[in-house]
């Protein structure tokens, strides 16, 4: 399977300040790839290293094998579905749709047709005329989406695509991306701050932190086993035992995560024993936090099961393979 | 597309590539033309101005100098040549003072209590006098200020004859009718300029936040207080920057003095009169030196006052 | 904003202070149709409408409003090529000298016009520039690219970043981005940059004088009646044609601009 993007060492210097700072990858053709990262960590500098919005200061570039360094935006065949949707304000959503046929010089029967199809595909068929004033959030997000994808992009760049969609609306869009990439087989790389997000829609998940990738894999092998502590932290909640800890739990003396869920509550005395802090109800379950002499652990009960009140005492036991051991000094 | 990159078609493409790559050349031909005009039209000609105001007039002969001397900066030391310069700040101090005192009302109201369609009325009030033409504003004063025209003839309807004749024989300023005197100078010079004070104070009276008004009400201030310690502070960039357009108009204007006055001199005439029949390009350089002074020095102190924020 | 009604004693002064500004411009308009011809009596002994007609007739008014709106043609291209050119390279980067440049660019119309004027004069004079049709427009489109600067910046800082880059994503070249997304979003305010400036050039009269050596535009010609009165109503009738004339535009401008601080004409 060829490469789609490949980074090889790539930098991104702003003076001091390192936006990007040694970050190799390689996006397999056809996947559904995200970056995911806090703010800051130089997830959404590398999607404009690909479209070409920004220049690396050392390393190399390549979209499916060819170099693109000194190839300017408008001519590498990529297209970007950007955060604030970037629609012309003064073309109907037809017209912004067809603008990228427009500028290529096809003529306006064949690319108004072209636009008709994108916008069927993305459920939008009959609002040709509308300006995008007159649309919805959501509305817009597909306009930007037809006119990117009217222009057979190989690969397609999603900067924080869902972020200002409510909660129901960023569900449903999340499925229908989803969907509309997988019958295109259009390369997919998306930027977000949601690990939710990411872990539901990606098939592989690249996490990002100051200007470095932390861990590169699939959804659940970044949830189940995190490298390191930030891609503990940072992907769901997790616990993060000092080694001192994890030997308690018969691991080696190393940094572990045990992810809450992996945690279950049963009567006190057997190995790992503490009193319960506090409990929050969340609905599908219930956090229990714990304290086994020094270090607070928290555990995700599933709804349906007995919740300890404050003060009571309670063992734990867990699946040692729930136990993930992570690189040192991370 | 079969490759991840097109290559450059039309000799427009391989442009477009080079403001691209070097961005910097594209923002030096945006530059180049506008800078060139300005530099040499404008600057060239400011230039020569200093120029000249540094050579001296053969007094006898007519023949200009081209020697660099400061005999002619020295001129303006003369009484005759102060009294003009003296006479147009202190003129300029009036209107500006005037000015304020009659815009502040108007850009109040508009900034404060005008909502809606009354705000662009409002707009539209201040902009037509701004904006029509400088010269029919001022004929329109001298038909106003004629000894036959209508102050006259409402002063007498009213029974207030006495009225206008005493402003009349006002020494210094009176004058043997409103048109000729220093009075109708300055009424037409606040009027004219009136605009330029309204706008800049309007500007900075809408900036200051409801929530000010409000903390101010709530920690127990009466209105006449918030207005002193609150509202006031916070035009007076406005107010300062309105100043800095009648002060520097007043300073340069030689057609009010002209045509409503009483042919007393002020620097704009002088240097009209100097460049013209007396040929002394020198001198009337030396004099419209002197409002550039004048204004360097007071946007210098305005700026200190945080005038620009308002402008 | 607090919507409460203001004290009776405020709106009566900004009443006030509103009709003095627009009264005078009212009077113009009746004395144009005086039959007085030789001095200002109020109130007008009798009306007529027969100096429309002399104005008509008069080649001399004529002669000026050619040459007054040939100079303001003139000086408002060059105004919209210079300023627009400014007003892009200055909105998107920083870069030395850039507020030196603002400053530059105010500078013509911040300093009274007399210096302008007289600079201007001195130079021709310097240089052995004769007065000419070209020394009245090099004057005007000066102080008028401020105008038509203000304007386009106002309206380029409200174009997003993005819209460009957007342009860029889809294989638009920089011409092709210019041409269909750039232009159609800041058309109307050059438009209306533009219309300020012919305004302002058509009513411009310092800096006229002393770069006009011998000609007479509109606005040199009525200093000259002023001066040196021949039939007064028909200067009032010419002074009511320049305030519509010039109405016009303005009013345009405000239009197409409205929606934002855009009418920036700063200050005269």
């Amino acid at each position: 399977m060829a490469c789609a993007v490949e980074f090889e060492r790539v930098a991104r210097h702003f003076g001091e300040v390192r936006a990007v700072d040694g970050v190799d990858l390689a996006i397999p053709e056809g996947a559904f790839f995200a970056m995911l990262g806090p703010s800051g960590s130089g997830k959404t500098t590398c999607l404009r290293l690909i479209s070409g919005f920004d220049q690396p200061t050392a390393g190399h570039i390549r979209i499916f094998g060819e170099a693109v360094e000194g190839v300017p935006p408008n001519r590498r065949s990529v297209n970007t579905v950007f955060q604030d949707y970037a629609l012309f304000p003064h073309l109907d959503v037809r017209d912004n749709v067809a603008y990228g046929p427009m500028v290529r010089g096809v003529p306006k029967a064949e690319r108004h047709r072209a636009a008709e199809e994108m916008l069927a595909l993305v459920k939008l068929s009959g609002y040709g005329d509308r300006k995008p004033g007159q649309l919805s959030g959501g509305q817009r997000q597909r306009v930007a989406l037809a006119r990117a994808l009217v222009n057979r992009p190989r690969v397609l760049l999603l900067d924080e695509p869902l972020g200002a969609l409510d909660l129901k609306l960023r569900e449903a869009m999340q499925d229908e991306l989803k969907a509309l990439q997988t019958r295109l087989g259009i390369t997919f790389v998306f930027v977000t701050h949601d690990q939710g997000e990411a872990l539901s829609m990606a098939d592989t998940v690249a996490v990002f932190t100051e200007g470095r990738i932390a861990q590169v894999g699939t959804p659940s092998e970044i949830y189940e086993r995190p490298r390191t502590r930030f891609v503990a932290d940072f992907v769901g909640s997790s616990n993060v035992l000092p080694p001192e800890v994890a030997a308690r739990f018969g691991a080696g003396p190393a940094w572990a995560s045990l992810r809450p869920e992996a945690l279950r509550l049963t009567a006190p005395g057997g190995a790992i024993e503490g009193r319960v802090t506090a409990t929050r109800y969340l609905g599908a379950g219930t956090r229990v936090g714990i304290d086994i002499g020094g270090v607070e652990l928290t555990a995700l009960t599933p709804a349906g099961s007995p919740v300890p009140a404050p003060g009571e005492r309670v063992g734990l036991a867990w699946a040692p393979e729930a136990l993930h051991l992570m690189e040192p000094g991370q | 597309m079969t490759v991840a990159a097109a290559p450059p078609s039309a000799p427009l493409d391989r442009l477009s590539d080079l403001f691209w790559r070097r961005p910097r050349i594209l923002l030096a031909l945006l530059l180049a033309p506008p800078l060139l005009w300005l530099g040499i039209v404008y600057l060239g000609a400011l230039f020569a101005l200093l120029a000249q105001s540094f050579f001296s007039i053969d007094e006898f002969s007519g023949v200009i100098d081209r020697s660099f001397t400061l005999k002619t900066y020295a001129e303006l030391l003369r009484p005759a040549n102060l009294d003009i310069i003296v006479r147009t700040v202190l003129m300029a101090a009036a209107v500006s003072l005037a000015s304020i005192a009659i815009a502040f009302p108007i850009a109040y109201f508009a900034a404060r209590h005008a909502r809606g369609r009354w705000k662009a009325a409002f707009y539209l009030c201040v902009m037509l006098p701004l904006w029509s033409s400088y010269l029919v504003k001022i004929y329109a004063w001298k038909m106003i200020l004629a000894k036959e025209g209508i102050v006259s003839w409402a002063a007498a309807g009213l029974h207030l004859g006495w009225l206008l004749d005493g402003i009349l024989g006002l020494p210094v300023i009176g004058g043997p009718s409103l048109s000729i005197s220093y009075i109708g100078t300055f009424l037409v010079f606040v009027y004219v300029w009136l605009p330029f004070m309204i706008l800049p104070m309007q500007a900075a009276l809408e900036r200051v936040p409801a929530t000010l008004l409000e903390a101010s009400a709530d920690l127990g201030a009466g209105a006449g207080q918030t207005f002193r310690h609150v509202i006031l502070p916070l035009a007076i960039p406005g107010i300062v920057a309105g100043s800095i357009f009648t002060f520097s108009l007043t300073l340069g204007d030689y057609i009010v003095p002209q045509i409503i006055g009483n042919s007393a001199n002020f620097i704009g005439m002088a240097v009209y009169q100097q460049q013209g029949t007396a040929g002394n390009i020198p001198l009337a350089a030396a004099f419209a030196v002197v409002p550039i002074v004048i204004m360097m020095a007071y946007l210098w102190f305005a700026k200190r006052m945080g005038a620009f924020d308002a402008l | 904003m607090r919507s409460d009604r203001a004290p009776l004693g405020l709106a009566v002064a900004a009443a006030g202070g509103l009709l003095f500004l627009l009264a005078p411009l009212a009077l113009i308009f009746l004395y144009a149709f005086t039959t007085d011809e030789r001095s200002y009596t109020f109130p007008p002994p009798g009306l007529t409408t027969k100096w429309l007609a002399v104005a008509w007739g008069r080649q001399d008014v004529w002669d000026a409003l050619g040459l007054s709106l040939r100079v303001a043609s003139l000086a408002t291209v060059i105004a919209l090529v210079l300023g627009t050119l400014c007003a892009a390279a200055m909105v998107r980067t920083r870069f030395f000298g850039r507020d030196a440049i603002s400053l530059l660019v105010v500078l013509p119309i911040a300093l009274p016009g007399i210096i302008t004027g007289i600079s201007l004069r001195s130079a021709f004079s310097l240089m052995d520039i004769p007065f000419s049709t070209w020394t009245i427009v090099l004057g005007h489109a000066t102080f008028c690219i401020v105008v038509v600067y203000n304007n386009a910046v106002a309206r380029f800082r409200r174009l997003s970043g993005s819209l460009l880059e957007a342009s860029a994503d889809l294989g638009a070249n920089g011409f092709q981005t210019f041409r269909h997304v750039v232009l159609p979003n800041i058309g109307t305010a050059l438009l209306a940059g533009g219309m300020l400036a012919f305004a302002l050039s058509f009513d411009e009269v310092i800096v006229t004088t002393f770069t006009a050596g011998q000609q007479a535009t509109l606005p040199i010609w009525m200093l000259e009646e002023l001066v040196r009165p021949r039939q007064r109503p028909v200067t009032n009738v010419v002074a009511m044609a320049v305030v519509l004339v010039t109405l016009l535009p303005i009013l345009a401008a405000y239009s197409l601009t409205r929606g934002g601080d855009d009418v920036a004409g700063g200050g005269k």
